[in-house]
């Protein structure tokens, strides 16, 4: 496996560089979301460069973490993260959502085996993730953990509730879950589609440790991470706190750049998005000078 | 002809019955036994889905799920992905009812050999009424790319398909009966997922049947035989993939088939015997079945002569067909 031993203030370039990825993804594709993958960049680049024993030259290494992305249609950020962690060329970011590409639209195994699973119909990357927790813990597994995503609407899923009762039953608290709480979904913001709160009081009532945290610092990712493996009685969840659209100023809060790139009501041409996106990503909101510039 | 070793009389008046759920029952534990791998999970119906025995000898490799059937199903892909070898059962009614989507994303997409056990299929259910008598089933799992398909006739084969299962490395689904049916099968009677077998050889009409309609097509063909109609009588326990060969050989001799199955015929066997024949092999059909209607309470018996899926009723459509063809 590789050891990374990066800074926070690498980690942080990391996240921004998986950022610049997802937008050039998102307009080559011409189709997909952008507010998810952006805001869940520091938990992805937490994962995949400090938290979980992998090896993108081996996949299928048998001692690997398991990482479940139960919202799979934020999936180009899971993308950004293996071609940045050299799971395969940043060249092929750009077939995303094309016909032959590995990287389908939703996260598909049997064309990419590191993905773990297929997901992406909302509600059930819990129940797998449990039930991979559950098989490691009847083989005795010891020091694999087993990740999963979740988005916030995708909480409205009776399957979700069905898998946090079975997690907490059993006490799987080799798996870790997150909830990138960014208060939004398609409809609008999730209070008013289906209010979720309280949602920490939701989760404790099935069994588990809740854990909350602003889901945009990469340090906060990482401790939550290593606090949750310590915590050996209850599964965890993070309620990872995140800005939709995050690092992208006239994307976030605006749960509109949840669903289509393209198709935000009085957005410019997609380039010209893009364009705006990524200049925003490279010079820090202005704070410094582009090196494309 | 490949010997079957069927027993000698479907008609003796103390032919042995058993529910084909218990043979699941058994063989889970067979196949338990002869692999560790292999674990099962249940949605609160663990002693009618013979899950029991197998929760009793390992206890450790038996998940209690509660009423959650979409856990169900994700879960078991889940247990799949970690290297288990999971049965999944409730009634057929909610998974693959209920949980249909599940099983498509996460087991049939995701091409994870779980084993997805329906049971209290077909209107034989009886008195618990329509929400319980799945009929739909097959027509959902055939539809679905991966999913191999399942209906023993007896407790017998349900054992032999239930290791076969355990060695399977595709998704499965079998459908299980409530109720007590004849054994015709034997320890001898050949298995294998893919075949379909002539358990009975015959030259005028070909009766194609599956699950524990099988008994009653070989009942048709013994009315038939006292007719002077010769009936070959095709047993097909696996409707995904169908075996083609089997049946068009068949359907080529005779020239006339009925179809038999205690389900939908729209998507079922019937539906997957028409499709087969339309584009292969034209010929006269006749399918025995639901028509497109829901079931209700009653006594089994009751509801299956009630429905027309008896003997009787497939040696009637035979006749029918013998007077087309004149």
């Amino acid at each position: 496996m590789m050891r990374y031993i990066y800074s926070i203030e690498e980690l942080e370039e990391k996240a921004n560089d998986i950022r610049q990825d997802i937008i050039r993804m998102l307009e080559h594709a011409g189709s997909g979301h952008s507010a998810g993958p952006l805001d869940q960049a520091e938990i992805f680049t937490a994962l995949y460069f400090n938290v979980m024993q992998h090896d993108p030259r081996n996949p299928g290494w048998s001692q690997r973490d398991i990482l479940i992305q139960s919202n799979g249609h934020t999936v180009p950020v899971r993308y950004a993260a293996m071609a940045e962690a050299g799971d395969f060329e940043k060249s092929e970011l750009m077939t995303l959502r094309k016909l032959g590409s590995r990287l389908q639209g939703h996260p598909e195994r049997l064309k990419l085996p590191a993905l773990e699973t297929t997901s992406g119909p909302l509600g059930s990357g819990l129940s797998q993730a449990a039930g991979i927790a559950m098989a490691q813990r009847m083989d005795g597994e010891t020091h694999r953990w087993v990740y999963v995503t979740m988005g916030a609407g995708e909480l409205d899923e009776g399957n979700i509730w069905e898998a946090a009762m079975l997690v907490g039953k059993y006490k799987l608290s080799n798996l870790i879950a997150f909830v990138d709480r960014n208060n939004i979904q398609i409809d609008g913001p999730t209070e008013h589609v289906m209010p979720l709160e309280d949602l920490r009081g939701k989760w404790e009532a099935f069994g588990w440790h809740v854990l909350e945290i602003d889901g945009n610092d990469i340090e906060a990712v990482i401790d939550a991470c290593h606090m949750a493996k310590a915590i050996v009685e209850k599964p965890v969840v993070i309620l990872a706190h995140t800005i939709p659209g995050k690092g992208v100023d006239f994307m976030e809060y605006d749960y509109h750049w949840h669903g289509y790139f393209v198709q935000t009501p009085g957005a410019p041409p997609v380039n010209e998005t893009a364009k705006a996106a990524l200049k925003e990503l490279r010079t820090l909101r202005g704070k410094i000078k582009s090196e494309a510039e | 002809m490949a010997e079957m070793h069927l027993i000698n009389d479907v008609r003796a008046k103390d032919i042995i019955k058993e529910p084909n759920r218990a043979g699941f029952g058994r063989g889970l534990v067979a196949a338990g036994d002869a692999n560790k791998n292999v674990v099962a999970a249940c949605a609160d119906l663990t002693d009618s889905t013979k899950m029991d025995a197998f929760a009793k000898k390992y206890p450790e490799r038996f998940v209690e799920m509660g009423i959650a059937e979409q856990n169900l199903a994700t879960f078991g892909a889940g247990l799949a992905a970690g290297g288990k070898v999971p049965f999944i059962a409730s009634y057929a009614a909610f998974s693959p009812g209920r949980n249909w989507e599940q099983i498509r994303t996460t087991i049939c997409l995701n091409d994870r050999p779980v084993k997805i056990i329906g049971a209290h299929a077909g209107v034989s259910v009886g008195p618990d009424g329509a929400t319980h008598q799945m009929l739909e089933d097959l027509a959902l799992m055939r539809a679905l790319p991966n999913m191999v398909v399942i209906a023993p006739c007896d407790s017998v084969e349900a054992e032999k398909a239930t290791l076969a299962m355990a060695g399977d490395s595709r998704p499965n689904y079998m459908r299980l009966a409530r109720e007590a049916t004849p054994i015709i099968t034997t320890a001898q009677t050949p298995f294998e997922i893919g075949k379909a077998y002539i358990f009975r050889e015959g030259t005028d009409v070909t009766l194609v049947a599956t699950g524990t309609m099988t008994y009653q097509a070989l009942v048709a063909a013994d009315i038939l035989a006292k007719d002077g109609i010769s009936a070959e009588v095709v047993h097909v326990p696996t409707i995904k993939p169908l075996d083609e060969k089997t049946i068009l050989a068949s359907a080529k001799k005779t020239g006339l088939v009925v179809t038999a199955e205690e389900a939908q015929i729209n998507g079922g066997l019937g539906g997957a015997v028409a499709e087969l024949l339309g584009e292969q092999l034209p010929t006269l059909l006749k399918r025995i079945g639901m028509r497109d209607h829901f079931g209700e309470s009653g006594e089994p018996n009751e509801l299956i002569e009630h429905f027309g899926l008896t003997g009787p009723h497939i040696a009637m459509a035979a006749h029918q067909l013998i007077g087309l063809k004149k």
